[in-house]
């Protein structure tokens, strides 16, 4: 699949715009090639790859919108996908809280391409597996992993004058490397936009590293423990919280961030004061799409009950959410936004927790008992108002003792809300990236563990 | 994992779908002569490069999906997605290549060597060739979900009508937010492959679904109560069975028929008692579980750790692996329950959401039983694993959300038997001194391996001296499957055996959703350990 450069996809959406008889128009252009590879017990077990591209065409009318698709570019069949998507709107009904397209926006240049990832072949995709695979098999350990590579762009316009063009590609990879007993079971994922950053190899030994470490692992008694969540367990805490910053969900009273009484809890202090979080599409190490709401994902992923946007095409900008453990910003729909007359600040694509300088092994060394945690499961949330979450770890718990890891312990289940977890910080380590967010390790205390569970 | 069990989750649409008009859902597909004539491209093109077997799906998947919130239409998305996946295998190992829209055999002879490109270059990292269960060809068949109402062919006003009177019925009733939606899918897949079948099914799911909030600002409390239906294997008709078929107690529950109006007007009044609901006391209780509970419950703990890839370690980097041991299963004696534990899989269940005629991979369906007495006696297997169990034929559990993935093993439906004696959920409830009713799915979760887990629900009723004794809130329970199963005592008869179900059971790496039900009659466990989630912030 070509990439269609930033002068070519202007044409097809200026086209696009030029067939419109609607009172409005927006229209987004993507593409591109997913592409993986997966392995179990250090053998290939699928792979494969999908190409497309396609043109989603959305109409305004009056309150009412429509909206059509279309992968073929001839004029005539862009015309009649045109009037297709008028044709919608017309039999749609009208939705009360329709917002007016925005005009042209200034977008932030963000480095979300790497030609190296662009390049990526079958062959390579093997050998990444491969480099995975054979320190395992030397080892007599058995690894389980997933490569997947991406590779595409966007393109946005409407016909108040809005345009936007994006190239992104993506590299996810993650094994687990488990012992021939099956006694122990390590894990790490990496991504990055560049695959050049990926040594298969080296990251994998992570994994092994941990499989061999946890075998045998003891029991301890759940209860209330100073933990360290590695950013891989951090960064799944973190998700509800993170896309929970709805305004109207607060406002409505059924949010962390509402307010006894009514209202939001925006310039409380919520966490610790060592904990700012932030959102940057040209962070070098995270960034993300420059723009929100690309059409396709705008209809695809609506935020059901925070009622989002359909490819309303809102800069994303460098916005603080928590600043020194206040909560600093809040995201808006742009209906709630103009009820509340403020600015439409769209939730987040990628977020930074700022982070500390200390190593992993450092926050070890300064640990007098506590458990080391590499992965959460399963995390589900069991209420939204407390950020209550309950999940189990996962694939390589130790017990630290006097600075030291003394030995694996069974994995535990716990009940435990992230607001709480950001509340008891004692320490942060160096961020890394992970699932496209910069996360730290985080040491605190007094994480509930409700009970043992014997899976290994 | 289950992806849509608490609240309305609004899923991805399929891969490359196109949005059209509510009338093009019911244009025919392309005439089965075409694409038997697309799936020869692909199969001479797959052996004419060297793959030892092929097989290509040729999908057209239709959704309608209906969203309001309160008294306003959300949104209304019609969905097509068209196109054809080719799997091989040459050269030992598996390979896939997928292309959309297209009704060129060029094109699609095109993808099929594609397929067979992967399957060569990945070769090199095989360890074992696959082993595939032969399977007979079954020449031109077809089978259709049985449908007394398409959904497609009712207007969408009066959809929008009904989910608006829903929501109304709600706010009358004390909610102060009100979503609901209707999904409706129509898969129409076409299977061939290098045996000699070309399998033509027609596949319909629906799910009205609804989640009523009441909010105390001023304790800031909240509430929540979603819909009782459970997701069908079924078309409009789940709506407009009468007279509803629908079972009374301490609240109304549905089994073939569901009245959404009925059930959203009970669920804002007993969001709103939830609200001033006394808060449990941790400790052990006796539960006393309703059919729209327990199949998450067998879902998670029972259906999962039964699939044997799973067992195996395919899933080992994500969904994960199973206590349920190839050792376990050979030594014939493994209690996974207690005596009154009988589990059976089967995807011929009229209604359920697992009912096809053939797999993904043109396996003629089945029932089996995985437990029986309490011992685990079975797996949910596929053409490339059942060699394992010692069996020639696969169990027919191969499934792929889209034309544009890979089928995989999926899961059957996996039901809990009705107990043999006769016995009502108010006898049930009789006998029990300290314990908890539970109506309905909530929060959810278990470890990687299946042994520990923690659910909610929706309705909590106290049970002491064998009366119901009011409403608590903040309940989850914790416990071990096999503890769990083997505190089984008593299960009712078939007269209240239900399916529940989940439309996006997610699986896989690129994750694939799959809907499943799970049937059951109420059940009591005794002594489970219940927490309580109250929290402060």
């Amino acid at each position: 699949m070509a990439i269609i450069s930033q002068e070519e996809a202007k044409k097809i959406l200026d086209k696009v715009l030029s067939f419109s008889k609607a009172d409005e128009m927006s229209v987004s252009l993507n593409g591109g090639r997913t592409s993986n590879i997966r392995y179990a017990l250090n053998s290939v077990s699928s792979g494969g790859e999908f190409d497309n591209m396609s043109l989603l065409i959305s109409a305004g009318i009056g309150k009412r919108l429509g909206s059509a698709t279309v992968n073929e570019f001839s004029d005539q069949a862009i015309e009649r996908t045109v009037r297709r998507a008028e044709e919608i709107a017309r039999l749609a009904p009208e939705n009360s809280e329709y917002m007016p397209m925005i005009g042209p926006q200034k977008y932030l240049d963000t480095p979300t391409f790497s030609e190296n990832t662009a390049k990526m072949d079958s062959e390579y995709r093997a050998q990444v597996a491969f480099d995975s695979v054979a320190p395992c098999m030397e080892k007599n350990l058995s690894a389980a992993g997933f490569l997947q590579d991406s590779t595409g762009f966007s393109a946005i316009a409407n016909s108040k004058g809005l345009f936007g063009y994006n190239k992104a590609t993506s590299v996810d990879f993650s094994v687990t490397v488990r012992t021939a007993d099956a006694k122990g079971s390590g894990y790490v994922t990496r991504d990055f936009n560049d695959i050049a950053k990926l040594n298969a190899a080296d990251t994998t030994q992570i994994a092994m590293q941990k499989a061999m470490a946890s075998t045998s692992a003891r029991a301890i008694e759940p209860g209330k423990y100073t933990v360290i969540l590695e950013p891989t367990a951090m960064s799944t805490l973190l998700q509800s919280m993170m896309s929970g910053m709805d305004t109207r969900l607060a406002d409505e009273g059924r949010s962390f961030l509402s307010k006894k009484g009514g209202g939001t809890r925006l310039g409380e202090k919520l966490i610790d004061e060592r904990i700012t979080i932030y959102s940057d599409p040209t962070n070098p190490d995270a960034p993300s799409e420059p723009f929100s709401g690309d059409g396709r994902r705008g209809f695809a992923a609506i935020n059901f009950l925070g009622g989002g946007g359909v490819g309303d095409g809102r800069p994303q900008e460098k916005v603080t959410w928590f600043d020194k453990g206040v909560v600093k910003n809040m995201s808006y729909s742009r209906f709630w936004a103009d009820k509340k007359g403020v600015k439409a600040i769209p939730p987040p694509t990628g977020f930074i927790m700022q982070g500390g300088n200390q190593s992993l092994a450092d926050m070890i060394k300064s640990t007098e008992r506590g458990i080391l945690v590499t992965r959460l499961w399963y995390v589900r949330m069991v209420d939204p108002k407390t950020l209550l979450q309950t999940g189990l770890t996962r694939d390589g718990t130790f017990y630290i003792e006097n600075g030291q890891i003394k030995f694996p312990v069974k994995n535990f289940r716990f009940n435990e809300s992230a607001v709480i977890v950001l509340n008891n910080v004692e320490s942060l380590g160096r961020p890394i990236r992970m699932n496209g967010n910069m996360i730290p390790p985080v040491k605190a205390r007094d994480f509930t563990f409700t009970s043992l569970s014997d899976a290994i | 994992m289950s992806m849509g069990a608490a609240g309305i989750l609004l899923p991805t649409l399929p891969a490359f779908s196109r949005t059209i008009t509510a009338e093009e859902l019911m244009e025919p597909g392309l005439d089965v002569s075409i694409k038997k004539r697309l799936a020869d491209a692909a199969l001479n093109a797959a052996t004419s490069k060297g793959a030892m077997y092929a097989d290509v799906r040729i999908g057209r998947y239709l959704n309608q999906y209906v969203m309001t919130r309160e008294d306003k239409v959300q949104n209304i998305i019609n969905t097509e997605s068209f196109g054809v996946g080719v799997r091989v295998i040459a050269n030992g190992c598996w390979g896939f290549a997928a292309i959309g829209d297209t009704q060129s055999e060029e094109a699609v002879a095109r993808t099929a060597e594609r397929a067979v490109a992967f399957a060569k270059a990945h070769a090199k990292l095989l360890k074992k060739p696959v082993q595939l269960a032969p399977q007979k060809g079954f020449g031109e068949v077809s089978w259709k979900t049985p449908v007394q109402k398409h959904s497609f062919e009712i207007p969408v006003k009066e959809k929008t009508d009904l989910l608006l009177a829903v929501n109304g019925a709600a706010m009358a009733n004390g909610a102060d937010f009100v979503n609901s939606v209707l999904f409706m899918i129509n898969e129409q897949k076409y299977f061939a492959s290098t045996d000699g079948s070309y399998i033509d099914q027609d596949v319909h799911r629906i799910w009205p679904n609804f989640t009523v909030t009441a909010v105390d600002k001023a304790s800031g409390l909240m509430a929540t109560r979603d819909s009782l239906s459970a997701p069908m294997g079924r078309s409009y008709d789940y709506l407009q069975t009468a007279p509803p078929d629908r079972l009374t107690g301490v609240t109304t529950r549905y089994n073939k028929g569901y009245d959404m109006l009925e059930d959203a007007t009970a669920a804002a009044k007993q969001a709103r008692l939830k609200l001033k609901a006394k808060t449990v006391e941790a400790g052990k209780y006796d539960l006393v579980l309703d059919p729209s509970h327990t199949y998450l419950t067998i879902h998670e703990s029972v259906g999962h750790a039964t699939e044997l890839d799973r067992v195996l370690g395919y899933e080992a980097n994500l969904a994960g692996t199973s206590f349920a041991t190839i050792d376990k299963w050979q030594s014939k004696n493994f209690n996974y329950g207690s005596k009154e534990v009988n589990f059976f899989a089967d995807k011929t269940q009229p209604g359920s959401l697992g009912d096809v005629g053939w797999d993904d991979e043109g396996v003629k369906t089945k029932q089996w039983d995985i437990i029986k007495d309490g011992i685990l006696v079975n797996y949910q297997a596929i053409r490339d694993q059942v060699h394992i169990l010692g069996e020639t034929e696969s169990q027919g559990c191969c499934y792929a959300d889209s034309w544009s993935t890979v089928q995989f093993q999926r899961m059957a439906n996996i039901s809990l038997a009705p107990g043999k004696e006769r016995l009502t959920v108010d006898e049930m409830i009789k006998d029990v001194k300290k314990g908890i009713y539970i109506i309905g799915d909530g929060s959810y979760s278990i470890d990687q391996q299946r042994y520990n887990f923690q659910f909610g629900g929706q309705l909590f009723y106290e049970i002491k001296d064998g009366q119901i004794a009011g409403m608590l809130r903040d309940v989850a329970y914790q416990s071990n499957t096999q503890e769990f199963w083997n505190s089984c005592v008593k299960v009712c008869d078939e007269r209240d055996f239900r399916l529940g179900g989940t439309f996006f059971d997610g699986k896989g790496q690129p994750a694939q959703i799959n809907s499943v039900s799970h049937g059951s009659s109420t059940a009591r466990f005794n002594g489970v350990n219940v927490l309580n989630t109250s929290r402060k912030i």
